[in-house]
């Protein structure tokens, strides 16, 4: 037999590789040539390569065990084009200029940030089939022949699953060939969506389930950069087909981990798939009948079998052992392997009788570069379990067969147990017609005709091979982990019972691979030890994901300026221009201050402080909450809300407003204008206006629908410009020439509909500073315009524009609080000092009942006051704790409250702060004491005050 | 109707970008801002006098199918909630619409508030439209399940917007202004195969 010379172990002709596509790719530093279609691991066996990692607590040779997402050993660290950590070599396809490695147990991330693009995309169909072998094909096919919207998912490059490593026909045509025909017509239907190299790795409730597809990692660097290299698929569907097949399982025995040794199935997809031979002289071991037809296929593309160990004492069926003796392959019926020489690659491999986990006779050593294992196959059903679905141990089939589940799914082929392809395309037109008609469409089974199922002996449910030594340091149940049948007895011996703790004690089944091939070998062993029937061992739970996902993947574009929005008013690009620092407030961005050049923070919040204390200023504060309250009962509505009286405000009158939950705390604080007599304008904090709204809507909705009041959101219709300083009502006057601005024309409190520089306007006088202030409403559209205006409105003195941390400084200085700064959901309006704010003449609202209680007229409650540092330059820290010790005393050390705000003031001339404090206005004009690096740093002394610093005979409120 | 010439669209800026992708999309997409149309939020009860004379005045039926849309005479009404509409009209529309809406209804309680600045209204139209918008939203938006004459309040990536479909390859997003910035960037990413697909 003539084979390439690079390639030693490729065969000439044959597979689904494109040999008039080589492509050379290095391993270890090692320049390595393949063929267009093969997978890394294919590639490395091609090239004789079988030692391709290192075991991670051992340090064992490990080599390629599967040929598919299963594999439980051959890790590689991709390097190049796109460097990705932790891959089975089995699923990583070739493309020129690819550079891996073989790990040593564990990959690592790459240093470099990956900026490949990734995304995410939302489907719904009406069938959603997961798998794209003979089963799946077929119920797509019949499905999307009805009409119904159809997603047909498949983890390959290309449909077809198992018919890929098969001589199997189907229709007259070989079983890939008629698999490539099946998935284009079902393609070629309306409203039909094929997704190859696309894993679904989670199902959810309500049938909803995640998948990622790889698109342009095959690619290697000719991937296109503006395509998403993976992408998340989240699809809703009315019906899920699972027609995920089975994993052939590994049997226990000594040194079953050496390079060489391959599941039978895997073998068999090399060599008719990839054109591979994965060795010279081959030993089966198996127990079932499934595995003849790999040795049987691999003798007749040229590889020596040896002998065939088969574990079950009566051997084979009859076709699989007329398939052997056609060969003239020795049948060893009762014998396994009892030992494995080859330190690199399996060299020996030593066969016994064995019976009831004993040697009972001599062993023979045969001579083997490749052991081929088959220990029966796994219905893949971790989708299902993660759905919900039951498993039953089902003993005919040595195997957990699905069991009845909550959500709509159906299970078709092997992955239900189908032994035979004809099963499985029976099965699978019956799971696609039933899926399609559940939909509400009329579909019809169509069978293609297959060759009749062999007749087969019953799977062996032999687990344990007894090695040469005693013990079973070296039969590998997790190879991934390094857990040994001797690590599962260890667990069992200790007391565990459970399979999931058996599973955290050992690690057994925790590692990349999930234990595909091993979980079943993992259950046999417990249910031995403790001397019970395997079907009550069960399974561990099944969770997502079923496979790797990079975390790149999942997040998808959710990062950087997508990963969560920037909210924006109709001013930003303006305070932008003008150089703002900002603040996130929520997803808001607002100016926190304007610095000029070369002015630090400190200077610029001062020069911004100075100007709206003696001259004018401006802010924007179009992001505060902004809610119109409609109808006949709109005042009742916000009398119950709110603490103090609203509903005698009078139309053009504006009035300051708490609102607290009913436990008595504070919840927000705002102001309300009343527009008309059934209408009024709730302003809210920043952070709180969804809740406020929210709340407004849910006592409306569940406690006093009788209410005839609608309540709506103008947040954002509005711009609003506050304009503050002893200067405003000079600027007003010259930009609204049609308002009366005098105090006692426009009194504080009020607001006015009138013409703001062209623009419709309402403007309040208002204040959060104590100076003279209005706000000034207007079209969102004419914000920016309005803005504009003020800006220009000062002639030759500037009107200077400042940010929250300015709006913070002033509102302190005069003891507003902040809700949510200030307060924190534990702090009642009397905590605050603003028990005239709550009504002692309603008869009702939120939080009345809640001051009645003892705990609301404690003493000793925490109260808002001022704190002025002994050393007029010390900030405290917003946080800090207060005690009453000058040095901290030993633990427990008792804390009477915590600085809420603290800031510089140009006002005063020095730093200053507001604090929550136990029994606070009882300490006014005492002395505390705030530590500020916990308990080994400085403490800085403090003399309590009022809240209101500035100004507390609201002198300046009117110019 | 205000002075209109120094008003500016929360879009305003992105304007020339939203071409572009259009142009580049070679058919494939259509994305545009529709700035300053008029959307009177309307709260009133369906069962009573108000809604029924609505249609004969205002010259739209309420619809009351949830999801659902009813085009009138130079007005749309937008089931927003089992007594809350969208009422959507061409700009500059919103006194006389409040007065039709007002004279329909009497002395009924009625909410009537101007929402037209509040709101950015993007169209994406053409083959990839609703592709585009899969990429963000979770809802079915297959023209056998949201055709033309639905609507839908739901989330676009982030932010909360209501879709409308206006036909088969055109669906209109409507999103409160602040959030407009981000979510037509959002959408501009989110097109980007879109769009070299159809060069």
């Amino acid at each position: 037999m003539t084979r390439s010379t690079t390639q030693p172990f490729r065969l000439p002709a044959g597979g689904r590789i494109d040999r008039s596509r080589p492509l050379s790719f290095t391993f270890d530093g090692r320049e390595l040539h393949g063929y267009h279609g093969d997978t890394l691991a294919s590639a490395l066996l091609a090239n004789g390569v079988h030692h391709v990692a290192t075991s991670v607590a051992l340090g064992r040779p490990r080599g390629i065990l599967s040929a598919g997402s299963a594999e439980p050993t051959a890790f590689v660290q991709v390097e190049a084009p796109v460097a990705e950590p932790m891959l089975p070599a089995t699923v990583v396809e070739l493309h020129e200029g690819l550079a891996a490695r073989g790990l040593a147990g564990r990959g690592r991330l790459p240093a470099q940030p990956d900026d490949t693009r990734y995304d995410a995309v939302h489907a719904h169909c009406d069938v959603l089939v997961i798998g794209a072998g003979p089963a799946g094909l077929v119920a797509a096919a019949v499905a999307a022949r009805s009409g119904a919207r159809v997603v047909l998912v498949d983890e390959e490059p290309e449909p077809g699953g198992s018919l890929l490593g098969t001589t199997d026909v189907i229709d007259g045509r070989l079983g890939a060939d008629w698999a490539a025909e099946v998935a284009a017509d079902i393609e070629a239907a309306p409203d039909v969506r094929v997704l190859c190299r696309t894993t679904a790795f989670g199902y959810y409730d309500h049938n909803y389930v995640v998948a990622v597809e790889r698109r342009t990692a095959h690619l290697g660097a000719a991937a296109p950069a503006h395509v998403a290299r993976e992408r998340i698929w989240r699809i809703r569907a009315r019906r899920v087909v699972l027609a995920t097949g089975a994993h052939e399982r590994h049997l226990g025995f000594a040194d079953n981990d050496r390079p060489g040794v391959l599941l039978a199935g895997s073998a068999r997809t090399y060599l008719h798939r990839y054109g591979v031979l994965p060795g010279h002289r081959a030993v089966l071991t198996t127990t079932d009948d499934s595995a003849y037809t790999a040795a049987a296929d691999l003798a007749d593309a040229g590889v020596e079998v040896a002998a065939v160990a088969d574990l079950r004492p009566g051997g084979p069926g009859p076709a699989a052992r007329a398939r052997a003796a056609r060969r003239g392959i020795a049948v060893l019926p009762g014998h396994g392997v009892v030992a494995v020489t080859g330190e690199q690659r399996v060299a020996q491999v030593s066969l016994a009788p064995v019976a009831e986990g004993a040697i009972t006779g001599p062993a023979r050593d045969v001579r083997a570069d490749l052991l081929l294992v088959s220990g029966g196959w796994s219905p893949v059903l971790h989708l299902y379990g993660q759905a919900g679905g039951r498993l039953r141990h089902d003993a005919a089939a040595a195997a957990n067969l699905p069991d009845g589940c909550r959500q709509a799914v159906t299970v078709a082929g092997s992955a239900g147990g189908a032994r035979s392809l004809a099963a499985c395309l029976a099965d699978g037109a019956r799971a696609g017609r039933s899926a399609a008609e559940a939909a509400g469409f009329a579909a019809r089974e169509q069978v293609p005709p297959t060759r009749g199922a062999d007749q087969e002996a019953p799977p062996g449910a032999d687990w344990l091979v007894p090695g040469v030594a005693p013990r079973h340091r070296s039969h590998f149940v997790d190879l991934h982990r390094d857990v040994t049948i001797d690590d599962v007895l260890g667990a069992t011996a200790v007391g565990l019972r459970s399979i999931e703790h058996v599973k955290r004690y050992t690690t057994a089944g925790t590692g990349n691979d999930q234990a595909k091939t091993a979980a079943t070998l993992v259950a046999r062993v417990v249910a031995d030890a403790l001397g019970v029937d395997v079907a009550s061992i069960g399974t561990t739970s099944y969770r997502a994901p079923y496979a790797p996902v990079a975390f790149a993947a999942l997040a998808g574009r959710d990062r950087g300026a997508l990963h969560d929005p920037v909210r924006v008013t109709a001013l930003h690009d303006w305070h932008v221009e003008a150089g703002a620092e900002f603040e996130n407030v929520g997803q808001w961005k607002r100016p926190r201050y304007y610095p000029r050049p070369g002015e630090d923070p400190t200077a610029a919040v001062s020069r911004e402080c100075r100007a709206a204390r003696e001259d004018v200023a401006c802010m924007d504060v179009s992001t505060l909450g902004k809610i119109e309250v409609r109808g006949p009962d709109a005042g009742v509505l916000l009398d119950r809300l709110y603490t103090n009286m609203i509903s005698t405000l009078k139309i053009g009158a504006i009035r300051y407003g708490v609102m607290c939950r009913p436990d008595g705390m504070v919840l927000d604080d705002g102001t309300v204008s009343r527009l008309a007599a059934d209408r009024y304008l709730v302003t809210t904090t920043t952070g709180n206006a969804a809740a406020v709204g929210d709340w407004m809507e849910e006592w409306l909705q569940t406690e006093w629908p009788e209410l005839r009041v609608y309540c709506t959101s103008v947040t954002e219709q509005w711009a609003t410009v506050a304009l503050v300083g002893p200067r405003s009502r000079a600027v007003l006057a010259g930009l609204a020439p049609g308002l009366a601005v005098a105090a006692a024309d426009f009194p504080f409190m009020t607001w006015r509909e009138t013409v703001v520089a062209g623009i419709p306007a309402l403007v309040c006088r208002i204040s959060f500073s104590g100076e003279l202030a209005y706000e000034i409403n207007v079209s969102a559209w004419q914000g920016l315009a309005l803005w504009e205006a003020v800006q220009s409105a000062g002639g030759t003195r500037r009107i200077t524009p400042y940010g929250t941390e300015t709006m913070h400084v002033l509102r302190a200085e005069k003891g507003y609080p902040i809700v949510g700064q200030d307060t924190d959901g534990t702090v009642t309006p009397q905590d605050l000092g603003m028990g005239w704010v709550v009504s002692k003449k309603k008869t009702d609202f939120l939080g009345k009942r809640s001051f009645s209680r003892p705990d609301t007229a404690r003493g000793d409650r925490k109260h808002l006051v001022g704190l002025l540092p002994e050393d007029p330059e010390v900030l405290l820290p917003e946080g800090g704790q207060v005690i009453a010790e000058a040095r901290v005393p030993r633990p427990p050390v008792r804390a009477l409250g915590h600085v809420t705000s603290s800031y510089r003031s140009a006002a005063l001339g020095r730093t200053f702060a507001l604090a929550l404090i136990a029994g606070g206005r009882d300490r006014i004009g005492g002395r505390l004491h705030v530590p500020l690096d916990g308990s080994g740093g400085p403490v800085v002394p403090v003399t309590v005050t009022a809240p209101v610093l500035y100004d507390p005979e609201g002198a300046r409120r009117d110019g | 109707m205000a002075e209109t010439s120094t008003r500016r669209s929360p879009l305003a800026g992105h304007a020339d970008r939203l071409a572009a992708a259009t142009l580049r999309s070679a058919g494939a997409l259509r994305i545009e801002e529709q700035p300053f149309r008029t959307h009177l939020d309307l709260r009133l009860d369906p069962s009573g006098p108000g809604a029924g004379a609505f249609a004969g005045v205002v010259g739209v039926a309420l619809p009351v199918e949830p999801g659902t849309t009813a085009a009138g005479t130079g007005v749309e009404a937008l089931w927003l909630g089992p007594d809350e509409w969208l009422l959507v009209g061409p700009p500059g529309t919103d006194g006389e619409l409040a007065a039709r809406v007002h004279a329909a209804v009497g002395d009924e309680p009625v909410s009537v508030v101007d929402v037209s600045a509040q709101h950015a209204t993007l169209l994406l139209a053409g083959p990839r439209a609703r592709d585009v918008l899969a990429h963000g939203c979770s809802i079915d938006l297959h023209p056998r399940v949201f055709g033309a004459g639905h609507c839908a309040q739901t989330m676009l990536a982030r932010a909360p917007v209501v879709l409308v479909a206006d036909g088969p390859d055109a669906i209109r997003v409507i999103v409160r202004s602040s959030f407009a910035r981000y979510l037509a960037d959002w959408l501009l990413d989110a097109a980007t195969e879109h769009i070299a697909a159809g060069a």
